[in-house]
């Protein structure tokens, strides 16, 4: 679940680490690929498994678009940036969670019989959900193609230069939008792979992403706001927090124990464990 | 500031006065309560982002959690009530002096945070505290609490036959708001929050003391908030820990603010008085079919207004004063 919380959270944190913005529309982004699975699923037959590349396709172009619709607008704002960045993309989010309430409806939907579905495995003793420890290896893949593609390849290095200096890559002819639009296609992208395989455990409706999004936040910003390393790590640490909570709180308090290490880790360190600004 | 800024402000205040005068007169040709249940809305909404205003606005720390002080004040009013018989009046000023000090407490160590790091500590505080009260049986936990009905009067708070009352209220706590708000403006305190917003290290260095200016903008901030959930609670007669706590709602509370000019004297009122009856009004005949339309043209406009007008709706009214407020 860490491990899941943290593929999440780190396209929050690629979006954030590229050029400041926080994208307060990134759980919606997550319902929507639950959603695109949950009928990939329901019409085609497509296991959530096969769906998620496609998935993730699909959430590419997503996000690039909001970026040149709507992002690429709100940092030219020279008035109350922060706020315009939070609002318009609050905005979107309620717009996003209207439309799947029109087109969906706000019934609670699951896909059921996915190849994995409801299957464990024991480990010594131990029963592991499949679904779960199918998710983590996702994840980990993610990450670590995420961590080849941003120090080892052209688009890579263009990414984190224009993150440097927006101004001295235009110089060299590099677009900025177009690495902005890319990188916002990136973050959605794992998004989209982290909704498709989170389709198989939980059940989806249109306020499904309220839910993780919070949570999503808190990971990035425990972490450390421009860590991508900070993102994954603060998703394996809020996975054992709250399963450690939940040991102790009944479950409906859980996420009180993510919120308080939050606090803590802040008040300790306040840019968060990994984080450079 | 010059003579043109006092100007300025002996101006505001005219124009306020009048204003609010004319906004007592409404209700005697407005009878309809359906309108005058959204007269009582809108005003309530203006008090509330002109406090948030304050804090977020004038001094810059972007509180998204304020729901909580809103929560405070709104628990605190109903608890003293049903429980213990306290006229709401009392359960209002207590809870207004409660959040303060919370919202001092809690400041102590979220101020030393910056950027959006201080924004998410606000939410998750806020949202940790719905959870307890969510879980807290005796404060009638997640189903929330009923006010029950004691009667017709003024120094009960409660009003069966009429909204009038609620009305002069809450426009009264607008009026409140906004003079508050007037007043801080030309204090030391107003120019020290400006400084602060603009650059705290130069403010720092130049002898503003940004700890406490930041302290005092919360105290003041949180202070009328809860006193807007106190006459909430009151009003409504049911509150339950979602309604008044959650997230949406420290956002529904900054969005006036958003939308007609942050850290403005009149943005918050200017806002509110476009956004709330749009809201209701959305709501009330696109909403009913339960699919999210009024969702959607809802969110289209937030996201058009914060692109179209960052600084903004009242920098349509005058350019100038934009110039002169920042």
């Amino acid at each position: 679940m860490g491990l899941l919380y943290g593929l999440i959270a780190v396209g929050l944190a690629l979006i954030f680490g590229l050029m400041d913005v926080v994208n307060f529309a990134h759980g919606e982004f997550l319902m929507i690929a639950m959603y695109a699975t949950f009928f990939l699923f329901a019409f085609f037959a497509i296991d959530p498994l096969l769906a998620a590349p496609l998935v993730a396709a699909a959430l590419f172009v997503f996000g690039a678009v909001v970026y040149l619709l709507i992002v690429r607008f709100a940092v030219r704002a020279k008035a109350n940036a922060g706020m315009v960045q939070i609002f318009s993309t609050f905005g979107l989010a309620i717009v996003m969670r209207g439309l799947a309430q029109f087109f969906f409806t706000p019934d609670y939907r699951s896909v059921t019989h996915s190849w994995l579905g409801g299957k464990t495995i024991s480990l010594g003793g131990i029963f592991l959900p499949e679904p779960q420890l199918v998710g983590a290896a996702v994840s980990i893949a993610a990450f670590g193609g995420l961590y080849f593609f941003i120090n080892r390849t052209d688009f890579g290095r263009a990414l984190e230069a224009t993150r440097e200096d927006a101004g001295a890559v235009a110089l060299v002819g590099i677009d900025k939008n177009r690495v902005f639009a890319l990188g916002w296609g990136l973050g959605a992208a794992l998004v989209g792979l982290a909704g498709a395989i989170m389709s198989i455990f939980f059940y989806i409706y249109p306020d499904v992403g309220a839910s993780f999004a919070l949570i999503a936040y808190v990971t990035v910003a425990l972490g450390g706001f421009g860590s991508v390393f900070g993102a994954f790590a603060g998703g394996i640490i809020v996975g054992l927090v709250e399963a450690t909570t939940a040991m102790i709180l009944p479950p409906s308090l859980k996420s009180v124990g993510i919120y308080a290490v939050y606090l803590l880790v802040v008040f300790v360190r306040p840019r968060g464990l990994f984080g450079s600004i | 500031m010059d003579s043109d800024f006092a100007q300025r402000r002996r101006r505001d205040l005219i124009v306020a006065a009048c204003l609010a005068v004319i906004a007592a007169l409404v209700p005697l040709f407005v009878k309809d309560v359906y309108v005058q249940n959204i007269m009582v809305l809108t005003l309530m909404y203006a008090a509330l982002s002109q406090s948030w205003n304050i804090l977020s606005g004038y001094c810059g720390q972007i509180s998204l959690g304020h729901a909580l002080y809103f929560g405070l004040g709104a628990y605190t009013t109903a608890i003293l009530f049903t429980k213990f018989g306290v006229l709401p009046w009392f359960g209002m000023l207590g809870g207004g002096l409660i959040s303060a000090l919370i919202a001092m407490a809690l400041g102590y160590p979220c101020f030393r945070l910056r950027g959006h790091y201080f924004v998410i500590a606000t939410i998750v505080i806020a949202e940790i505290a719905l959870l307890l009260i969510q879980n807290w049986d005796w404060a009638g936990a997640a189903l929330g609490i009923d006010i029950p009905v004691r009667g017709d009067s003024w120094l009960k708070f409660q009003f069966t036959r009429s909204k009038l009352p609620y009305f002069y209220f809450a426009l009264g706590l607008a009026c409140v708001a906004w003079f508050v708000t007037w007043w801080l403006e030309d204090s030391k305190w107003g120019f020290w929050w400006r400084a602060v917003k603009d650059n705290p290290d130069a403010a720092e260095s130049l002898g503003v003391v940004v700890f406490n200016s930041k302290m005092g903008a919360a105290a003041v901030s949180a202070f009328l908030t809860a006193v807007g959930g106190g006459f909430y609670a009151q009003f409504v007669s049911y509150i339950d820990p979602e309604s008044v706590m959650g997230f949406q709602f420290s956002l529904l509370m900054a969005l006036p603010a958003v939308v007609g000019g942050i850290g403005t004297l009149w943005g918050p009122m200017l806002g509110a008085v476009i956004l709330i009856p749009l809201t209701e009004l959305t709501r009330s005949f696109i909403g009913g079919s339960g699919r999210g339309v009024d969702l959607i043209v809802y969110g289209s406009l937030i996201v058009l207004i914060s692109l179209a007008r960052p600084q903004g709706l009242i920098g349509l009214f005058s350019p100038k004063r934009k110039e002169a407020v920042r």
